[in-house]
């Protein structure tokens, strides 16, 4: 780890958002605007067959009749929503019998973002499903997957192939009445990534899903459904970027898991959406609902994030530990600079007797950016025994950044025992002083001093990512102190 | 080696220098006392670089180059060495990945490779060897948790690393018992040799029974009133500073 550290340290010297570039691809696009007409079109787009469009339908109905939320700790600028363009796909063949066949274009863009999609140059034990827009675009390893039961494909394949398991828990976890963003994501998602662990199988790779944002004015809605079956392991990832544009974009997405009887499920994220310029202007809206569901008893679910970009983020992870001596753990690094608003934390609903779970949350604020904690702990009556432990720390670079935290606590059995702790600092001069003297400068103190301070959460996340990650913290605090 | 000249600084608009002189040569041991507030701990973080304090006048010349002029990070790669009067904590950051950093950054300056993990874990061996440092301590957090001398010890085991030709160490003696000081002095006097020089900041003379200094300097009010041997220093401590603020 040292190692790497050392590499990105030096490696890391240029401050801009190096994902930023765009694709000059031919689009199968949309007209802007939202309606019923739109949500029946991107159904006929998908070929989809009934069932699914009256969901869409009734999700959308829904919708109309919600206003958006506004109790987060956030300035949202009014998003109008028949300015957003809510399907766009880059023109390709619908049905890919193999890598030659996908665009060179689409394959040089995921090698550009690091995430080659032909295997032989794959990342150790990764597979990819690659989504653009508003299509996945390449699954890897589908076959050596399929052999162990294990079913990973984009959600479109998985509304074709296993409708019964879609049917079954598509809004099982998150139901479209959940709310605004989550009804809005049922009307009009459009792809995302399904994966299904049968009983008793430790999926022997980590999957993950990168999603790419290109199309100009487009929004992302995508929705991944997790189901790992009794006695089963799955550890899932998830990276996100998006173009430098000057108008901001809008993505809305749902993930759900559910964990079966004995099952645990990992799922990292690290968000690197496009945040915007230094002066606030672009950059992405990122409103996504989150949730995992521990049906089973002594279920796992564990989340971590590693969020660095968006203008504005609004997620909330959870768990709802229904199984007995289920447990759910939430780990989170939050980074705000500039001008990036975010409101994030996590749920843990605790239902079952013995049930557990553990939030740690680093925030860092810089520049003249908002970040802040919003968690909720519940024990429910017949919560016996439950157990939170709760830890929330914030860091300031500067003085004209902002840290919030915002527990709540609602206890409804006596034998629950709750655990708050929070803490806020800021990086001292003399930290950043005693560094310098040691022939370390100011920059890579820092990138030192933050990477210390979110090593419990870094060291949560796959190889792979905790590097990419370190990377991330450095290039988003570059410049923002001096 | 160092040139101090007519030294004025001031923090927050007050003058805590006042027109320093001291010069410093290869091989030297000088010890620099004074009451408590008299500008001893200024004067070394002026040296260090430390931006708080504001230069008004005077000059600071080491090894021909004009060291008011250099960022802190580069006095340090071109060996200069500040043993803190109370080491700051970093949570999180291990000293094994602290010392690695440094010792890169250093070797970056002089447009050298990155050291190799196998050189530079054989470097840190000897060097705990050394200074009789706990083997513990180093895979610990940047002094996160460790006690006073511990602290201590370890801003030594950092000197030791990073080889530099001049060391101020501010107040290196204070809250050590006798045992950890011997051991904090032990350390200073094997790392001495003829091309570096040492600069010991100390409000008692005990730390000079052990490290014995060539040159020892008073400083009173902002400015060195007097100079002497070793002598002067148990003259002080047989005296008291009240003979010094009587005498200035």
């Amino acid at each position: 780890m040292a190692k790497d550290q050392d590499k990105i340290l030096s490696e890391v010297t240029q401050s801009e958002y190096k994902y930023g570039f765009v694709t000059d691809i031919e689009n199968d696009v949309i007209p802007k605007g939202l309606s019923e007409d739109v949500v029946r079109l991107i159904s006929k787009k998908k070929e989809e067959p009934g069932w699914m469009l009256d969901f869409r339908l009734k999700a959308y109905r829904y919708w109309l009749g919600l206003k958006m939320p506004e109790w987060a700790h956030l300035k949202i600028p009014k998003i109008d929503f028949q300015d957003v363009i809510y399907y766009a796909a880059p023109k390709q063949k619908a049905d890919l019998e193999s890598l030659d066949e996908v665009d060179p274009q689409l394959l040089e863009t995921f090698d550009k973002l690091g995430i080659p999609l032909e295997e032989q140059k794959r990342l150790s034990g990764v597979a990819v499903d690659a989504v653009m827009d508003s299509v996945s675009v390449k699954t890897t390893f589908q076959d050596n997957l399929a052999d162990l039961g294990i079913v990973f494909c984009s959600f479109s394949q998985a509304v074709r192939e296993h409708p019964d398991l879609v049917k079954k828990y598509m809004g099982s976890v998150v139901p479209y009445r959940d709310n605004y963003f989550a009804a809005l994501n049922s009307a009009v998602f459009s792809d995302g990534s399904f994966c299904y662990i049968p009983k008793g199988v430790r999926c022997p790779m980590e999957l993950s899903t990168y999603f790419r944002i290109n199309a100009a004015n487009t929004g992302q809605f995508e929705r991944t459904l997790l189901i790992a079956d009794d006695d089963s392991y799955v550890s899932y990832l998830e990276g996100c970027t998006a173009p430098q544009r000057d108008e901001n974009q809008l993505h809305a997405a749902i993930v759900e898991i559910v964990a079966m009887k004995n099952a645990e499920v990992k799922y990292s994220t690290v968000q690197n959406w496009y945040p915007g310029d230094k002066e606030g202007k672009g950059g992405i809206f990122n409103f996504v609902t989150k949730r995992g569901l521990c049906m089973g008893d002594h279920s796992k679910i564990s989340w971590t994030q590693v969020e660095t970009g968006s203008a504005i983020t609004w997620k909330y992870p959870s768990c709802i530990l229904r199984g007995n001596s289920s447990v759910g753990e939430f780990f989170s690094v939050a980074v705000t600079n500039n001008y990036q608003q975010a409101d994030t934390g996590t749920k843990m609903i605790h239902i079952g007797k013995n049930t557990k779970s553990i939030i740690v949350s680093k925030g860092i604020s810089a520049g003249k950016s908002q970040n802040s904690y919003r968690g909720l702990v519940k024990v429910s009556k017949n919560a016996e025994s439950a157990r939170n432990f709760s830890q929330c720390d914030s860091l300031l670079l500067g003085d004209q950044c902002g840290a919030h935290t915002f527990p709540y606590l609602e206890v409804d059995n006596s034998t629950a025992i709750v655990e708050h702790e929070a803490t806020t600092s800021k990086i001292g001069e003399d930290q950043i002083f005693y560094c310098n003297q040691r022939g370390i400068d100011t920059e890579n103190a820092i990138g030192l001093i933050v990477n210390g301070y979110t090593k419990e959460v870094l060291n949560k996340l796959p190889m792979e990512f905790a590097v990419e990650a370190q990377k991330l913290l450095q290039i988003t605090l570059e410049g923002s102190v001096g | 080696m160092l040139k101090i000249r007519n030294l004025h600084a001031l923090i927050e608009g007050k003058e805590i220098l006042k027109g320093i002189n001291l010069e410093v040569n290869a091989g030297e041991v000088h010890a620099i006392m004074g009451p408590n507030g008299s500008g001893k701990s200024t004067l070394a973080a002026v040296l260090a670089g430390r931006e708080i304090f504001k230069v008004t006048e005077g000059s600071v010349e080491y090894n021909g180059k004009d060291l008011l002029d250099m960022a802190p990070e580069n006095r340090a790669h071109e060996g200069i060495f500040l043993g803190f009067q109370y080491p700051v904590e970093i949570p999180g950051v291990s000293m094994v990945n602290f010392m690695r950093t440094a010792l890169n950054e250093k070797r970056k300056y002089f447009d050298q490779e990155p050291i190799k993990s196998s050189d530079f874990l054989k470097i840190m061996r000897e060097k705990k060897a050394l200074v009789e440092i706990d083997s513990g301590l180093t895979n610990r957090s940047v002094n996160e948790g460790f006690s006073g001398g511990e602290k201590k010890r370890n801003e030594i085991f950092q000197m030791a690393m990073l080889e530099p030709e001049l060391s101020i160490l501010d107040e290196t003696d204070s809250g050590l018992d006798i045992d950890a000081l011997k051991t904090v002095a032990q350390g200073v006097n094997m790392l001495k040799n003829e091309h570096n020089a040492t600069v010991v900041i100390t409000h008692y003379q005990r730390l000079l029974d052990y490290i014995v200094p060539d040159f020892v300097h008073v400083l009173y009010d902002g400015r060195i009133v007097t100079s002497g041997t070793k002598e002067l220093a148990l003259e002080l401590e047989e005296k008291g500073y009240d003979w010094i603020k009587e005498q200035f």
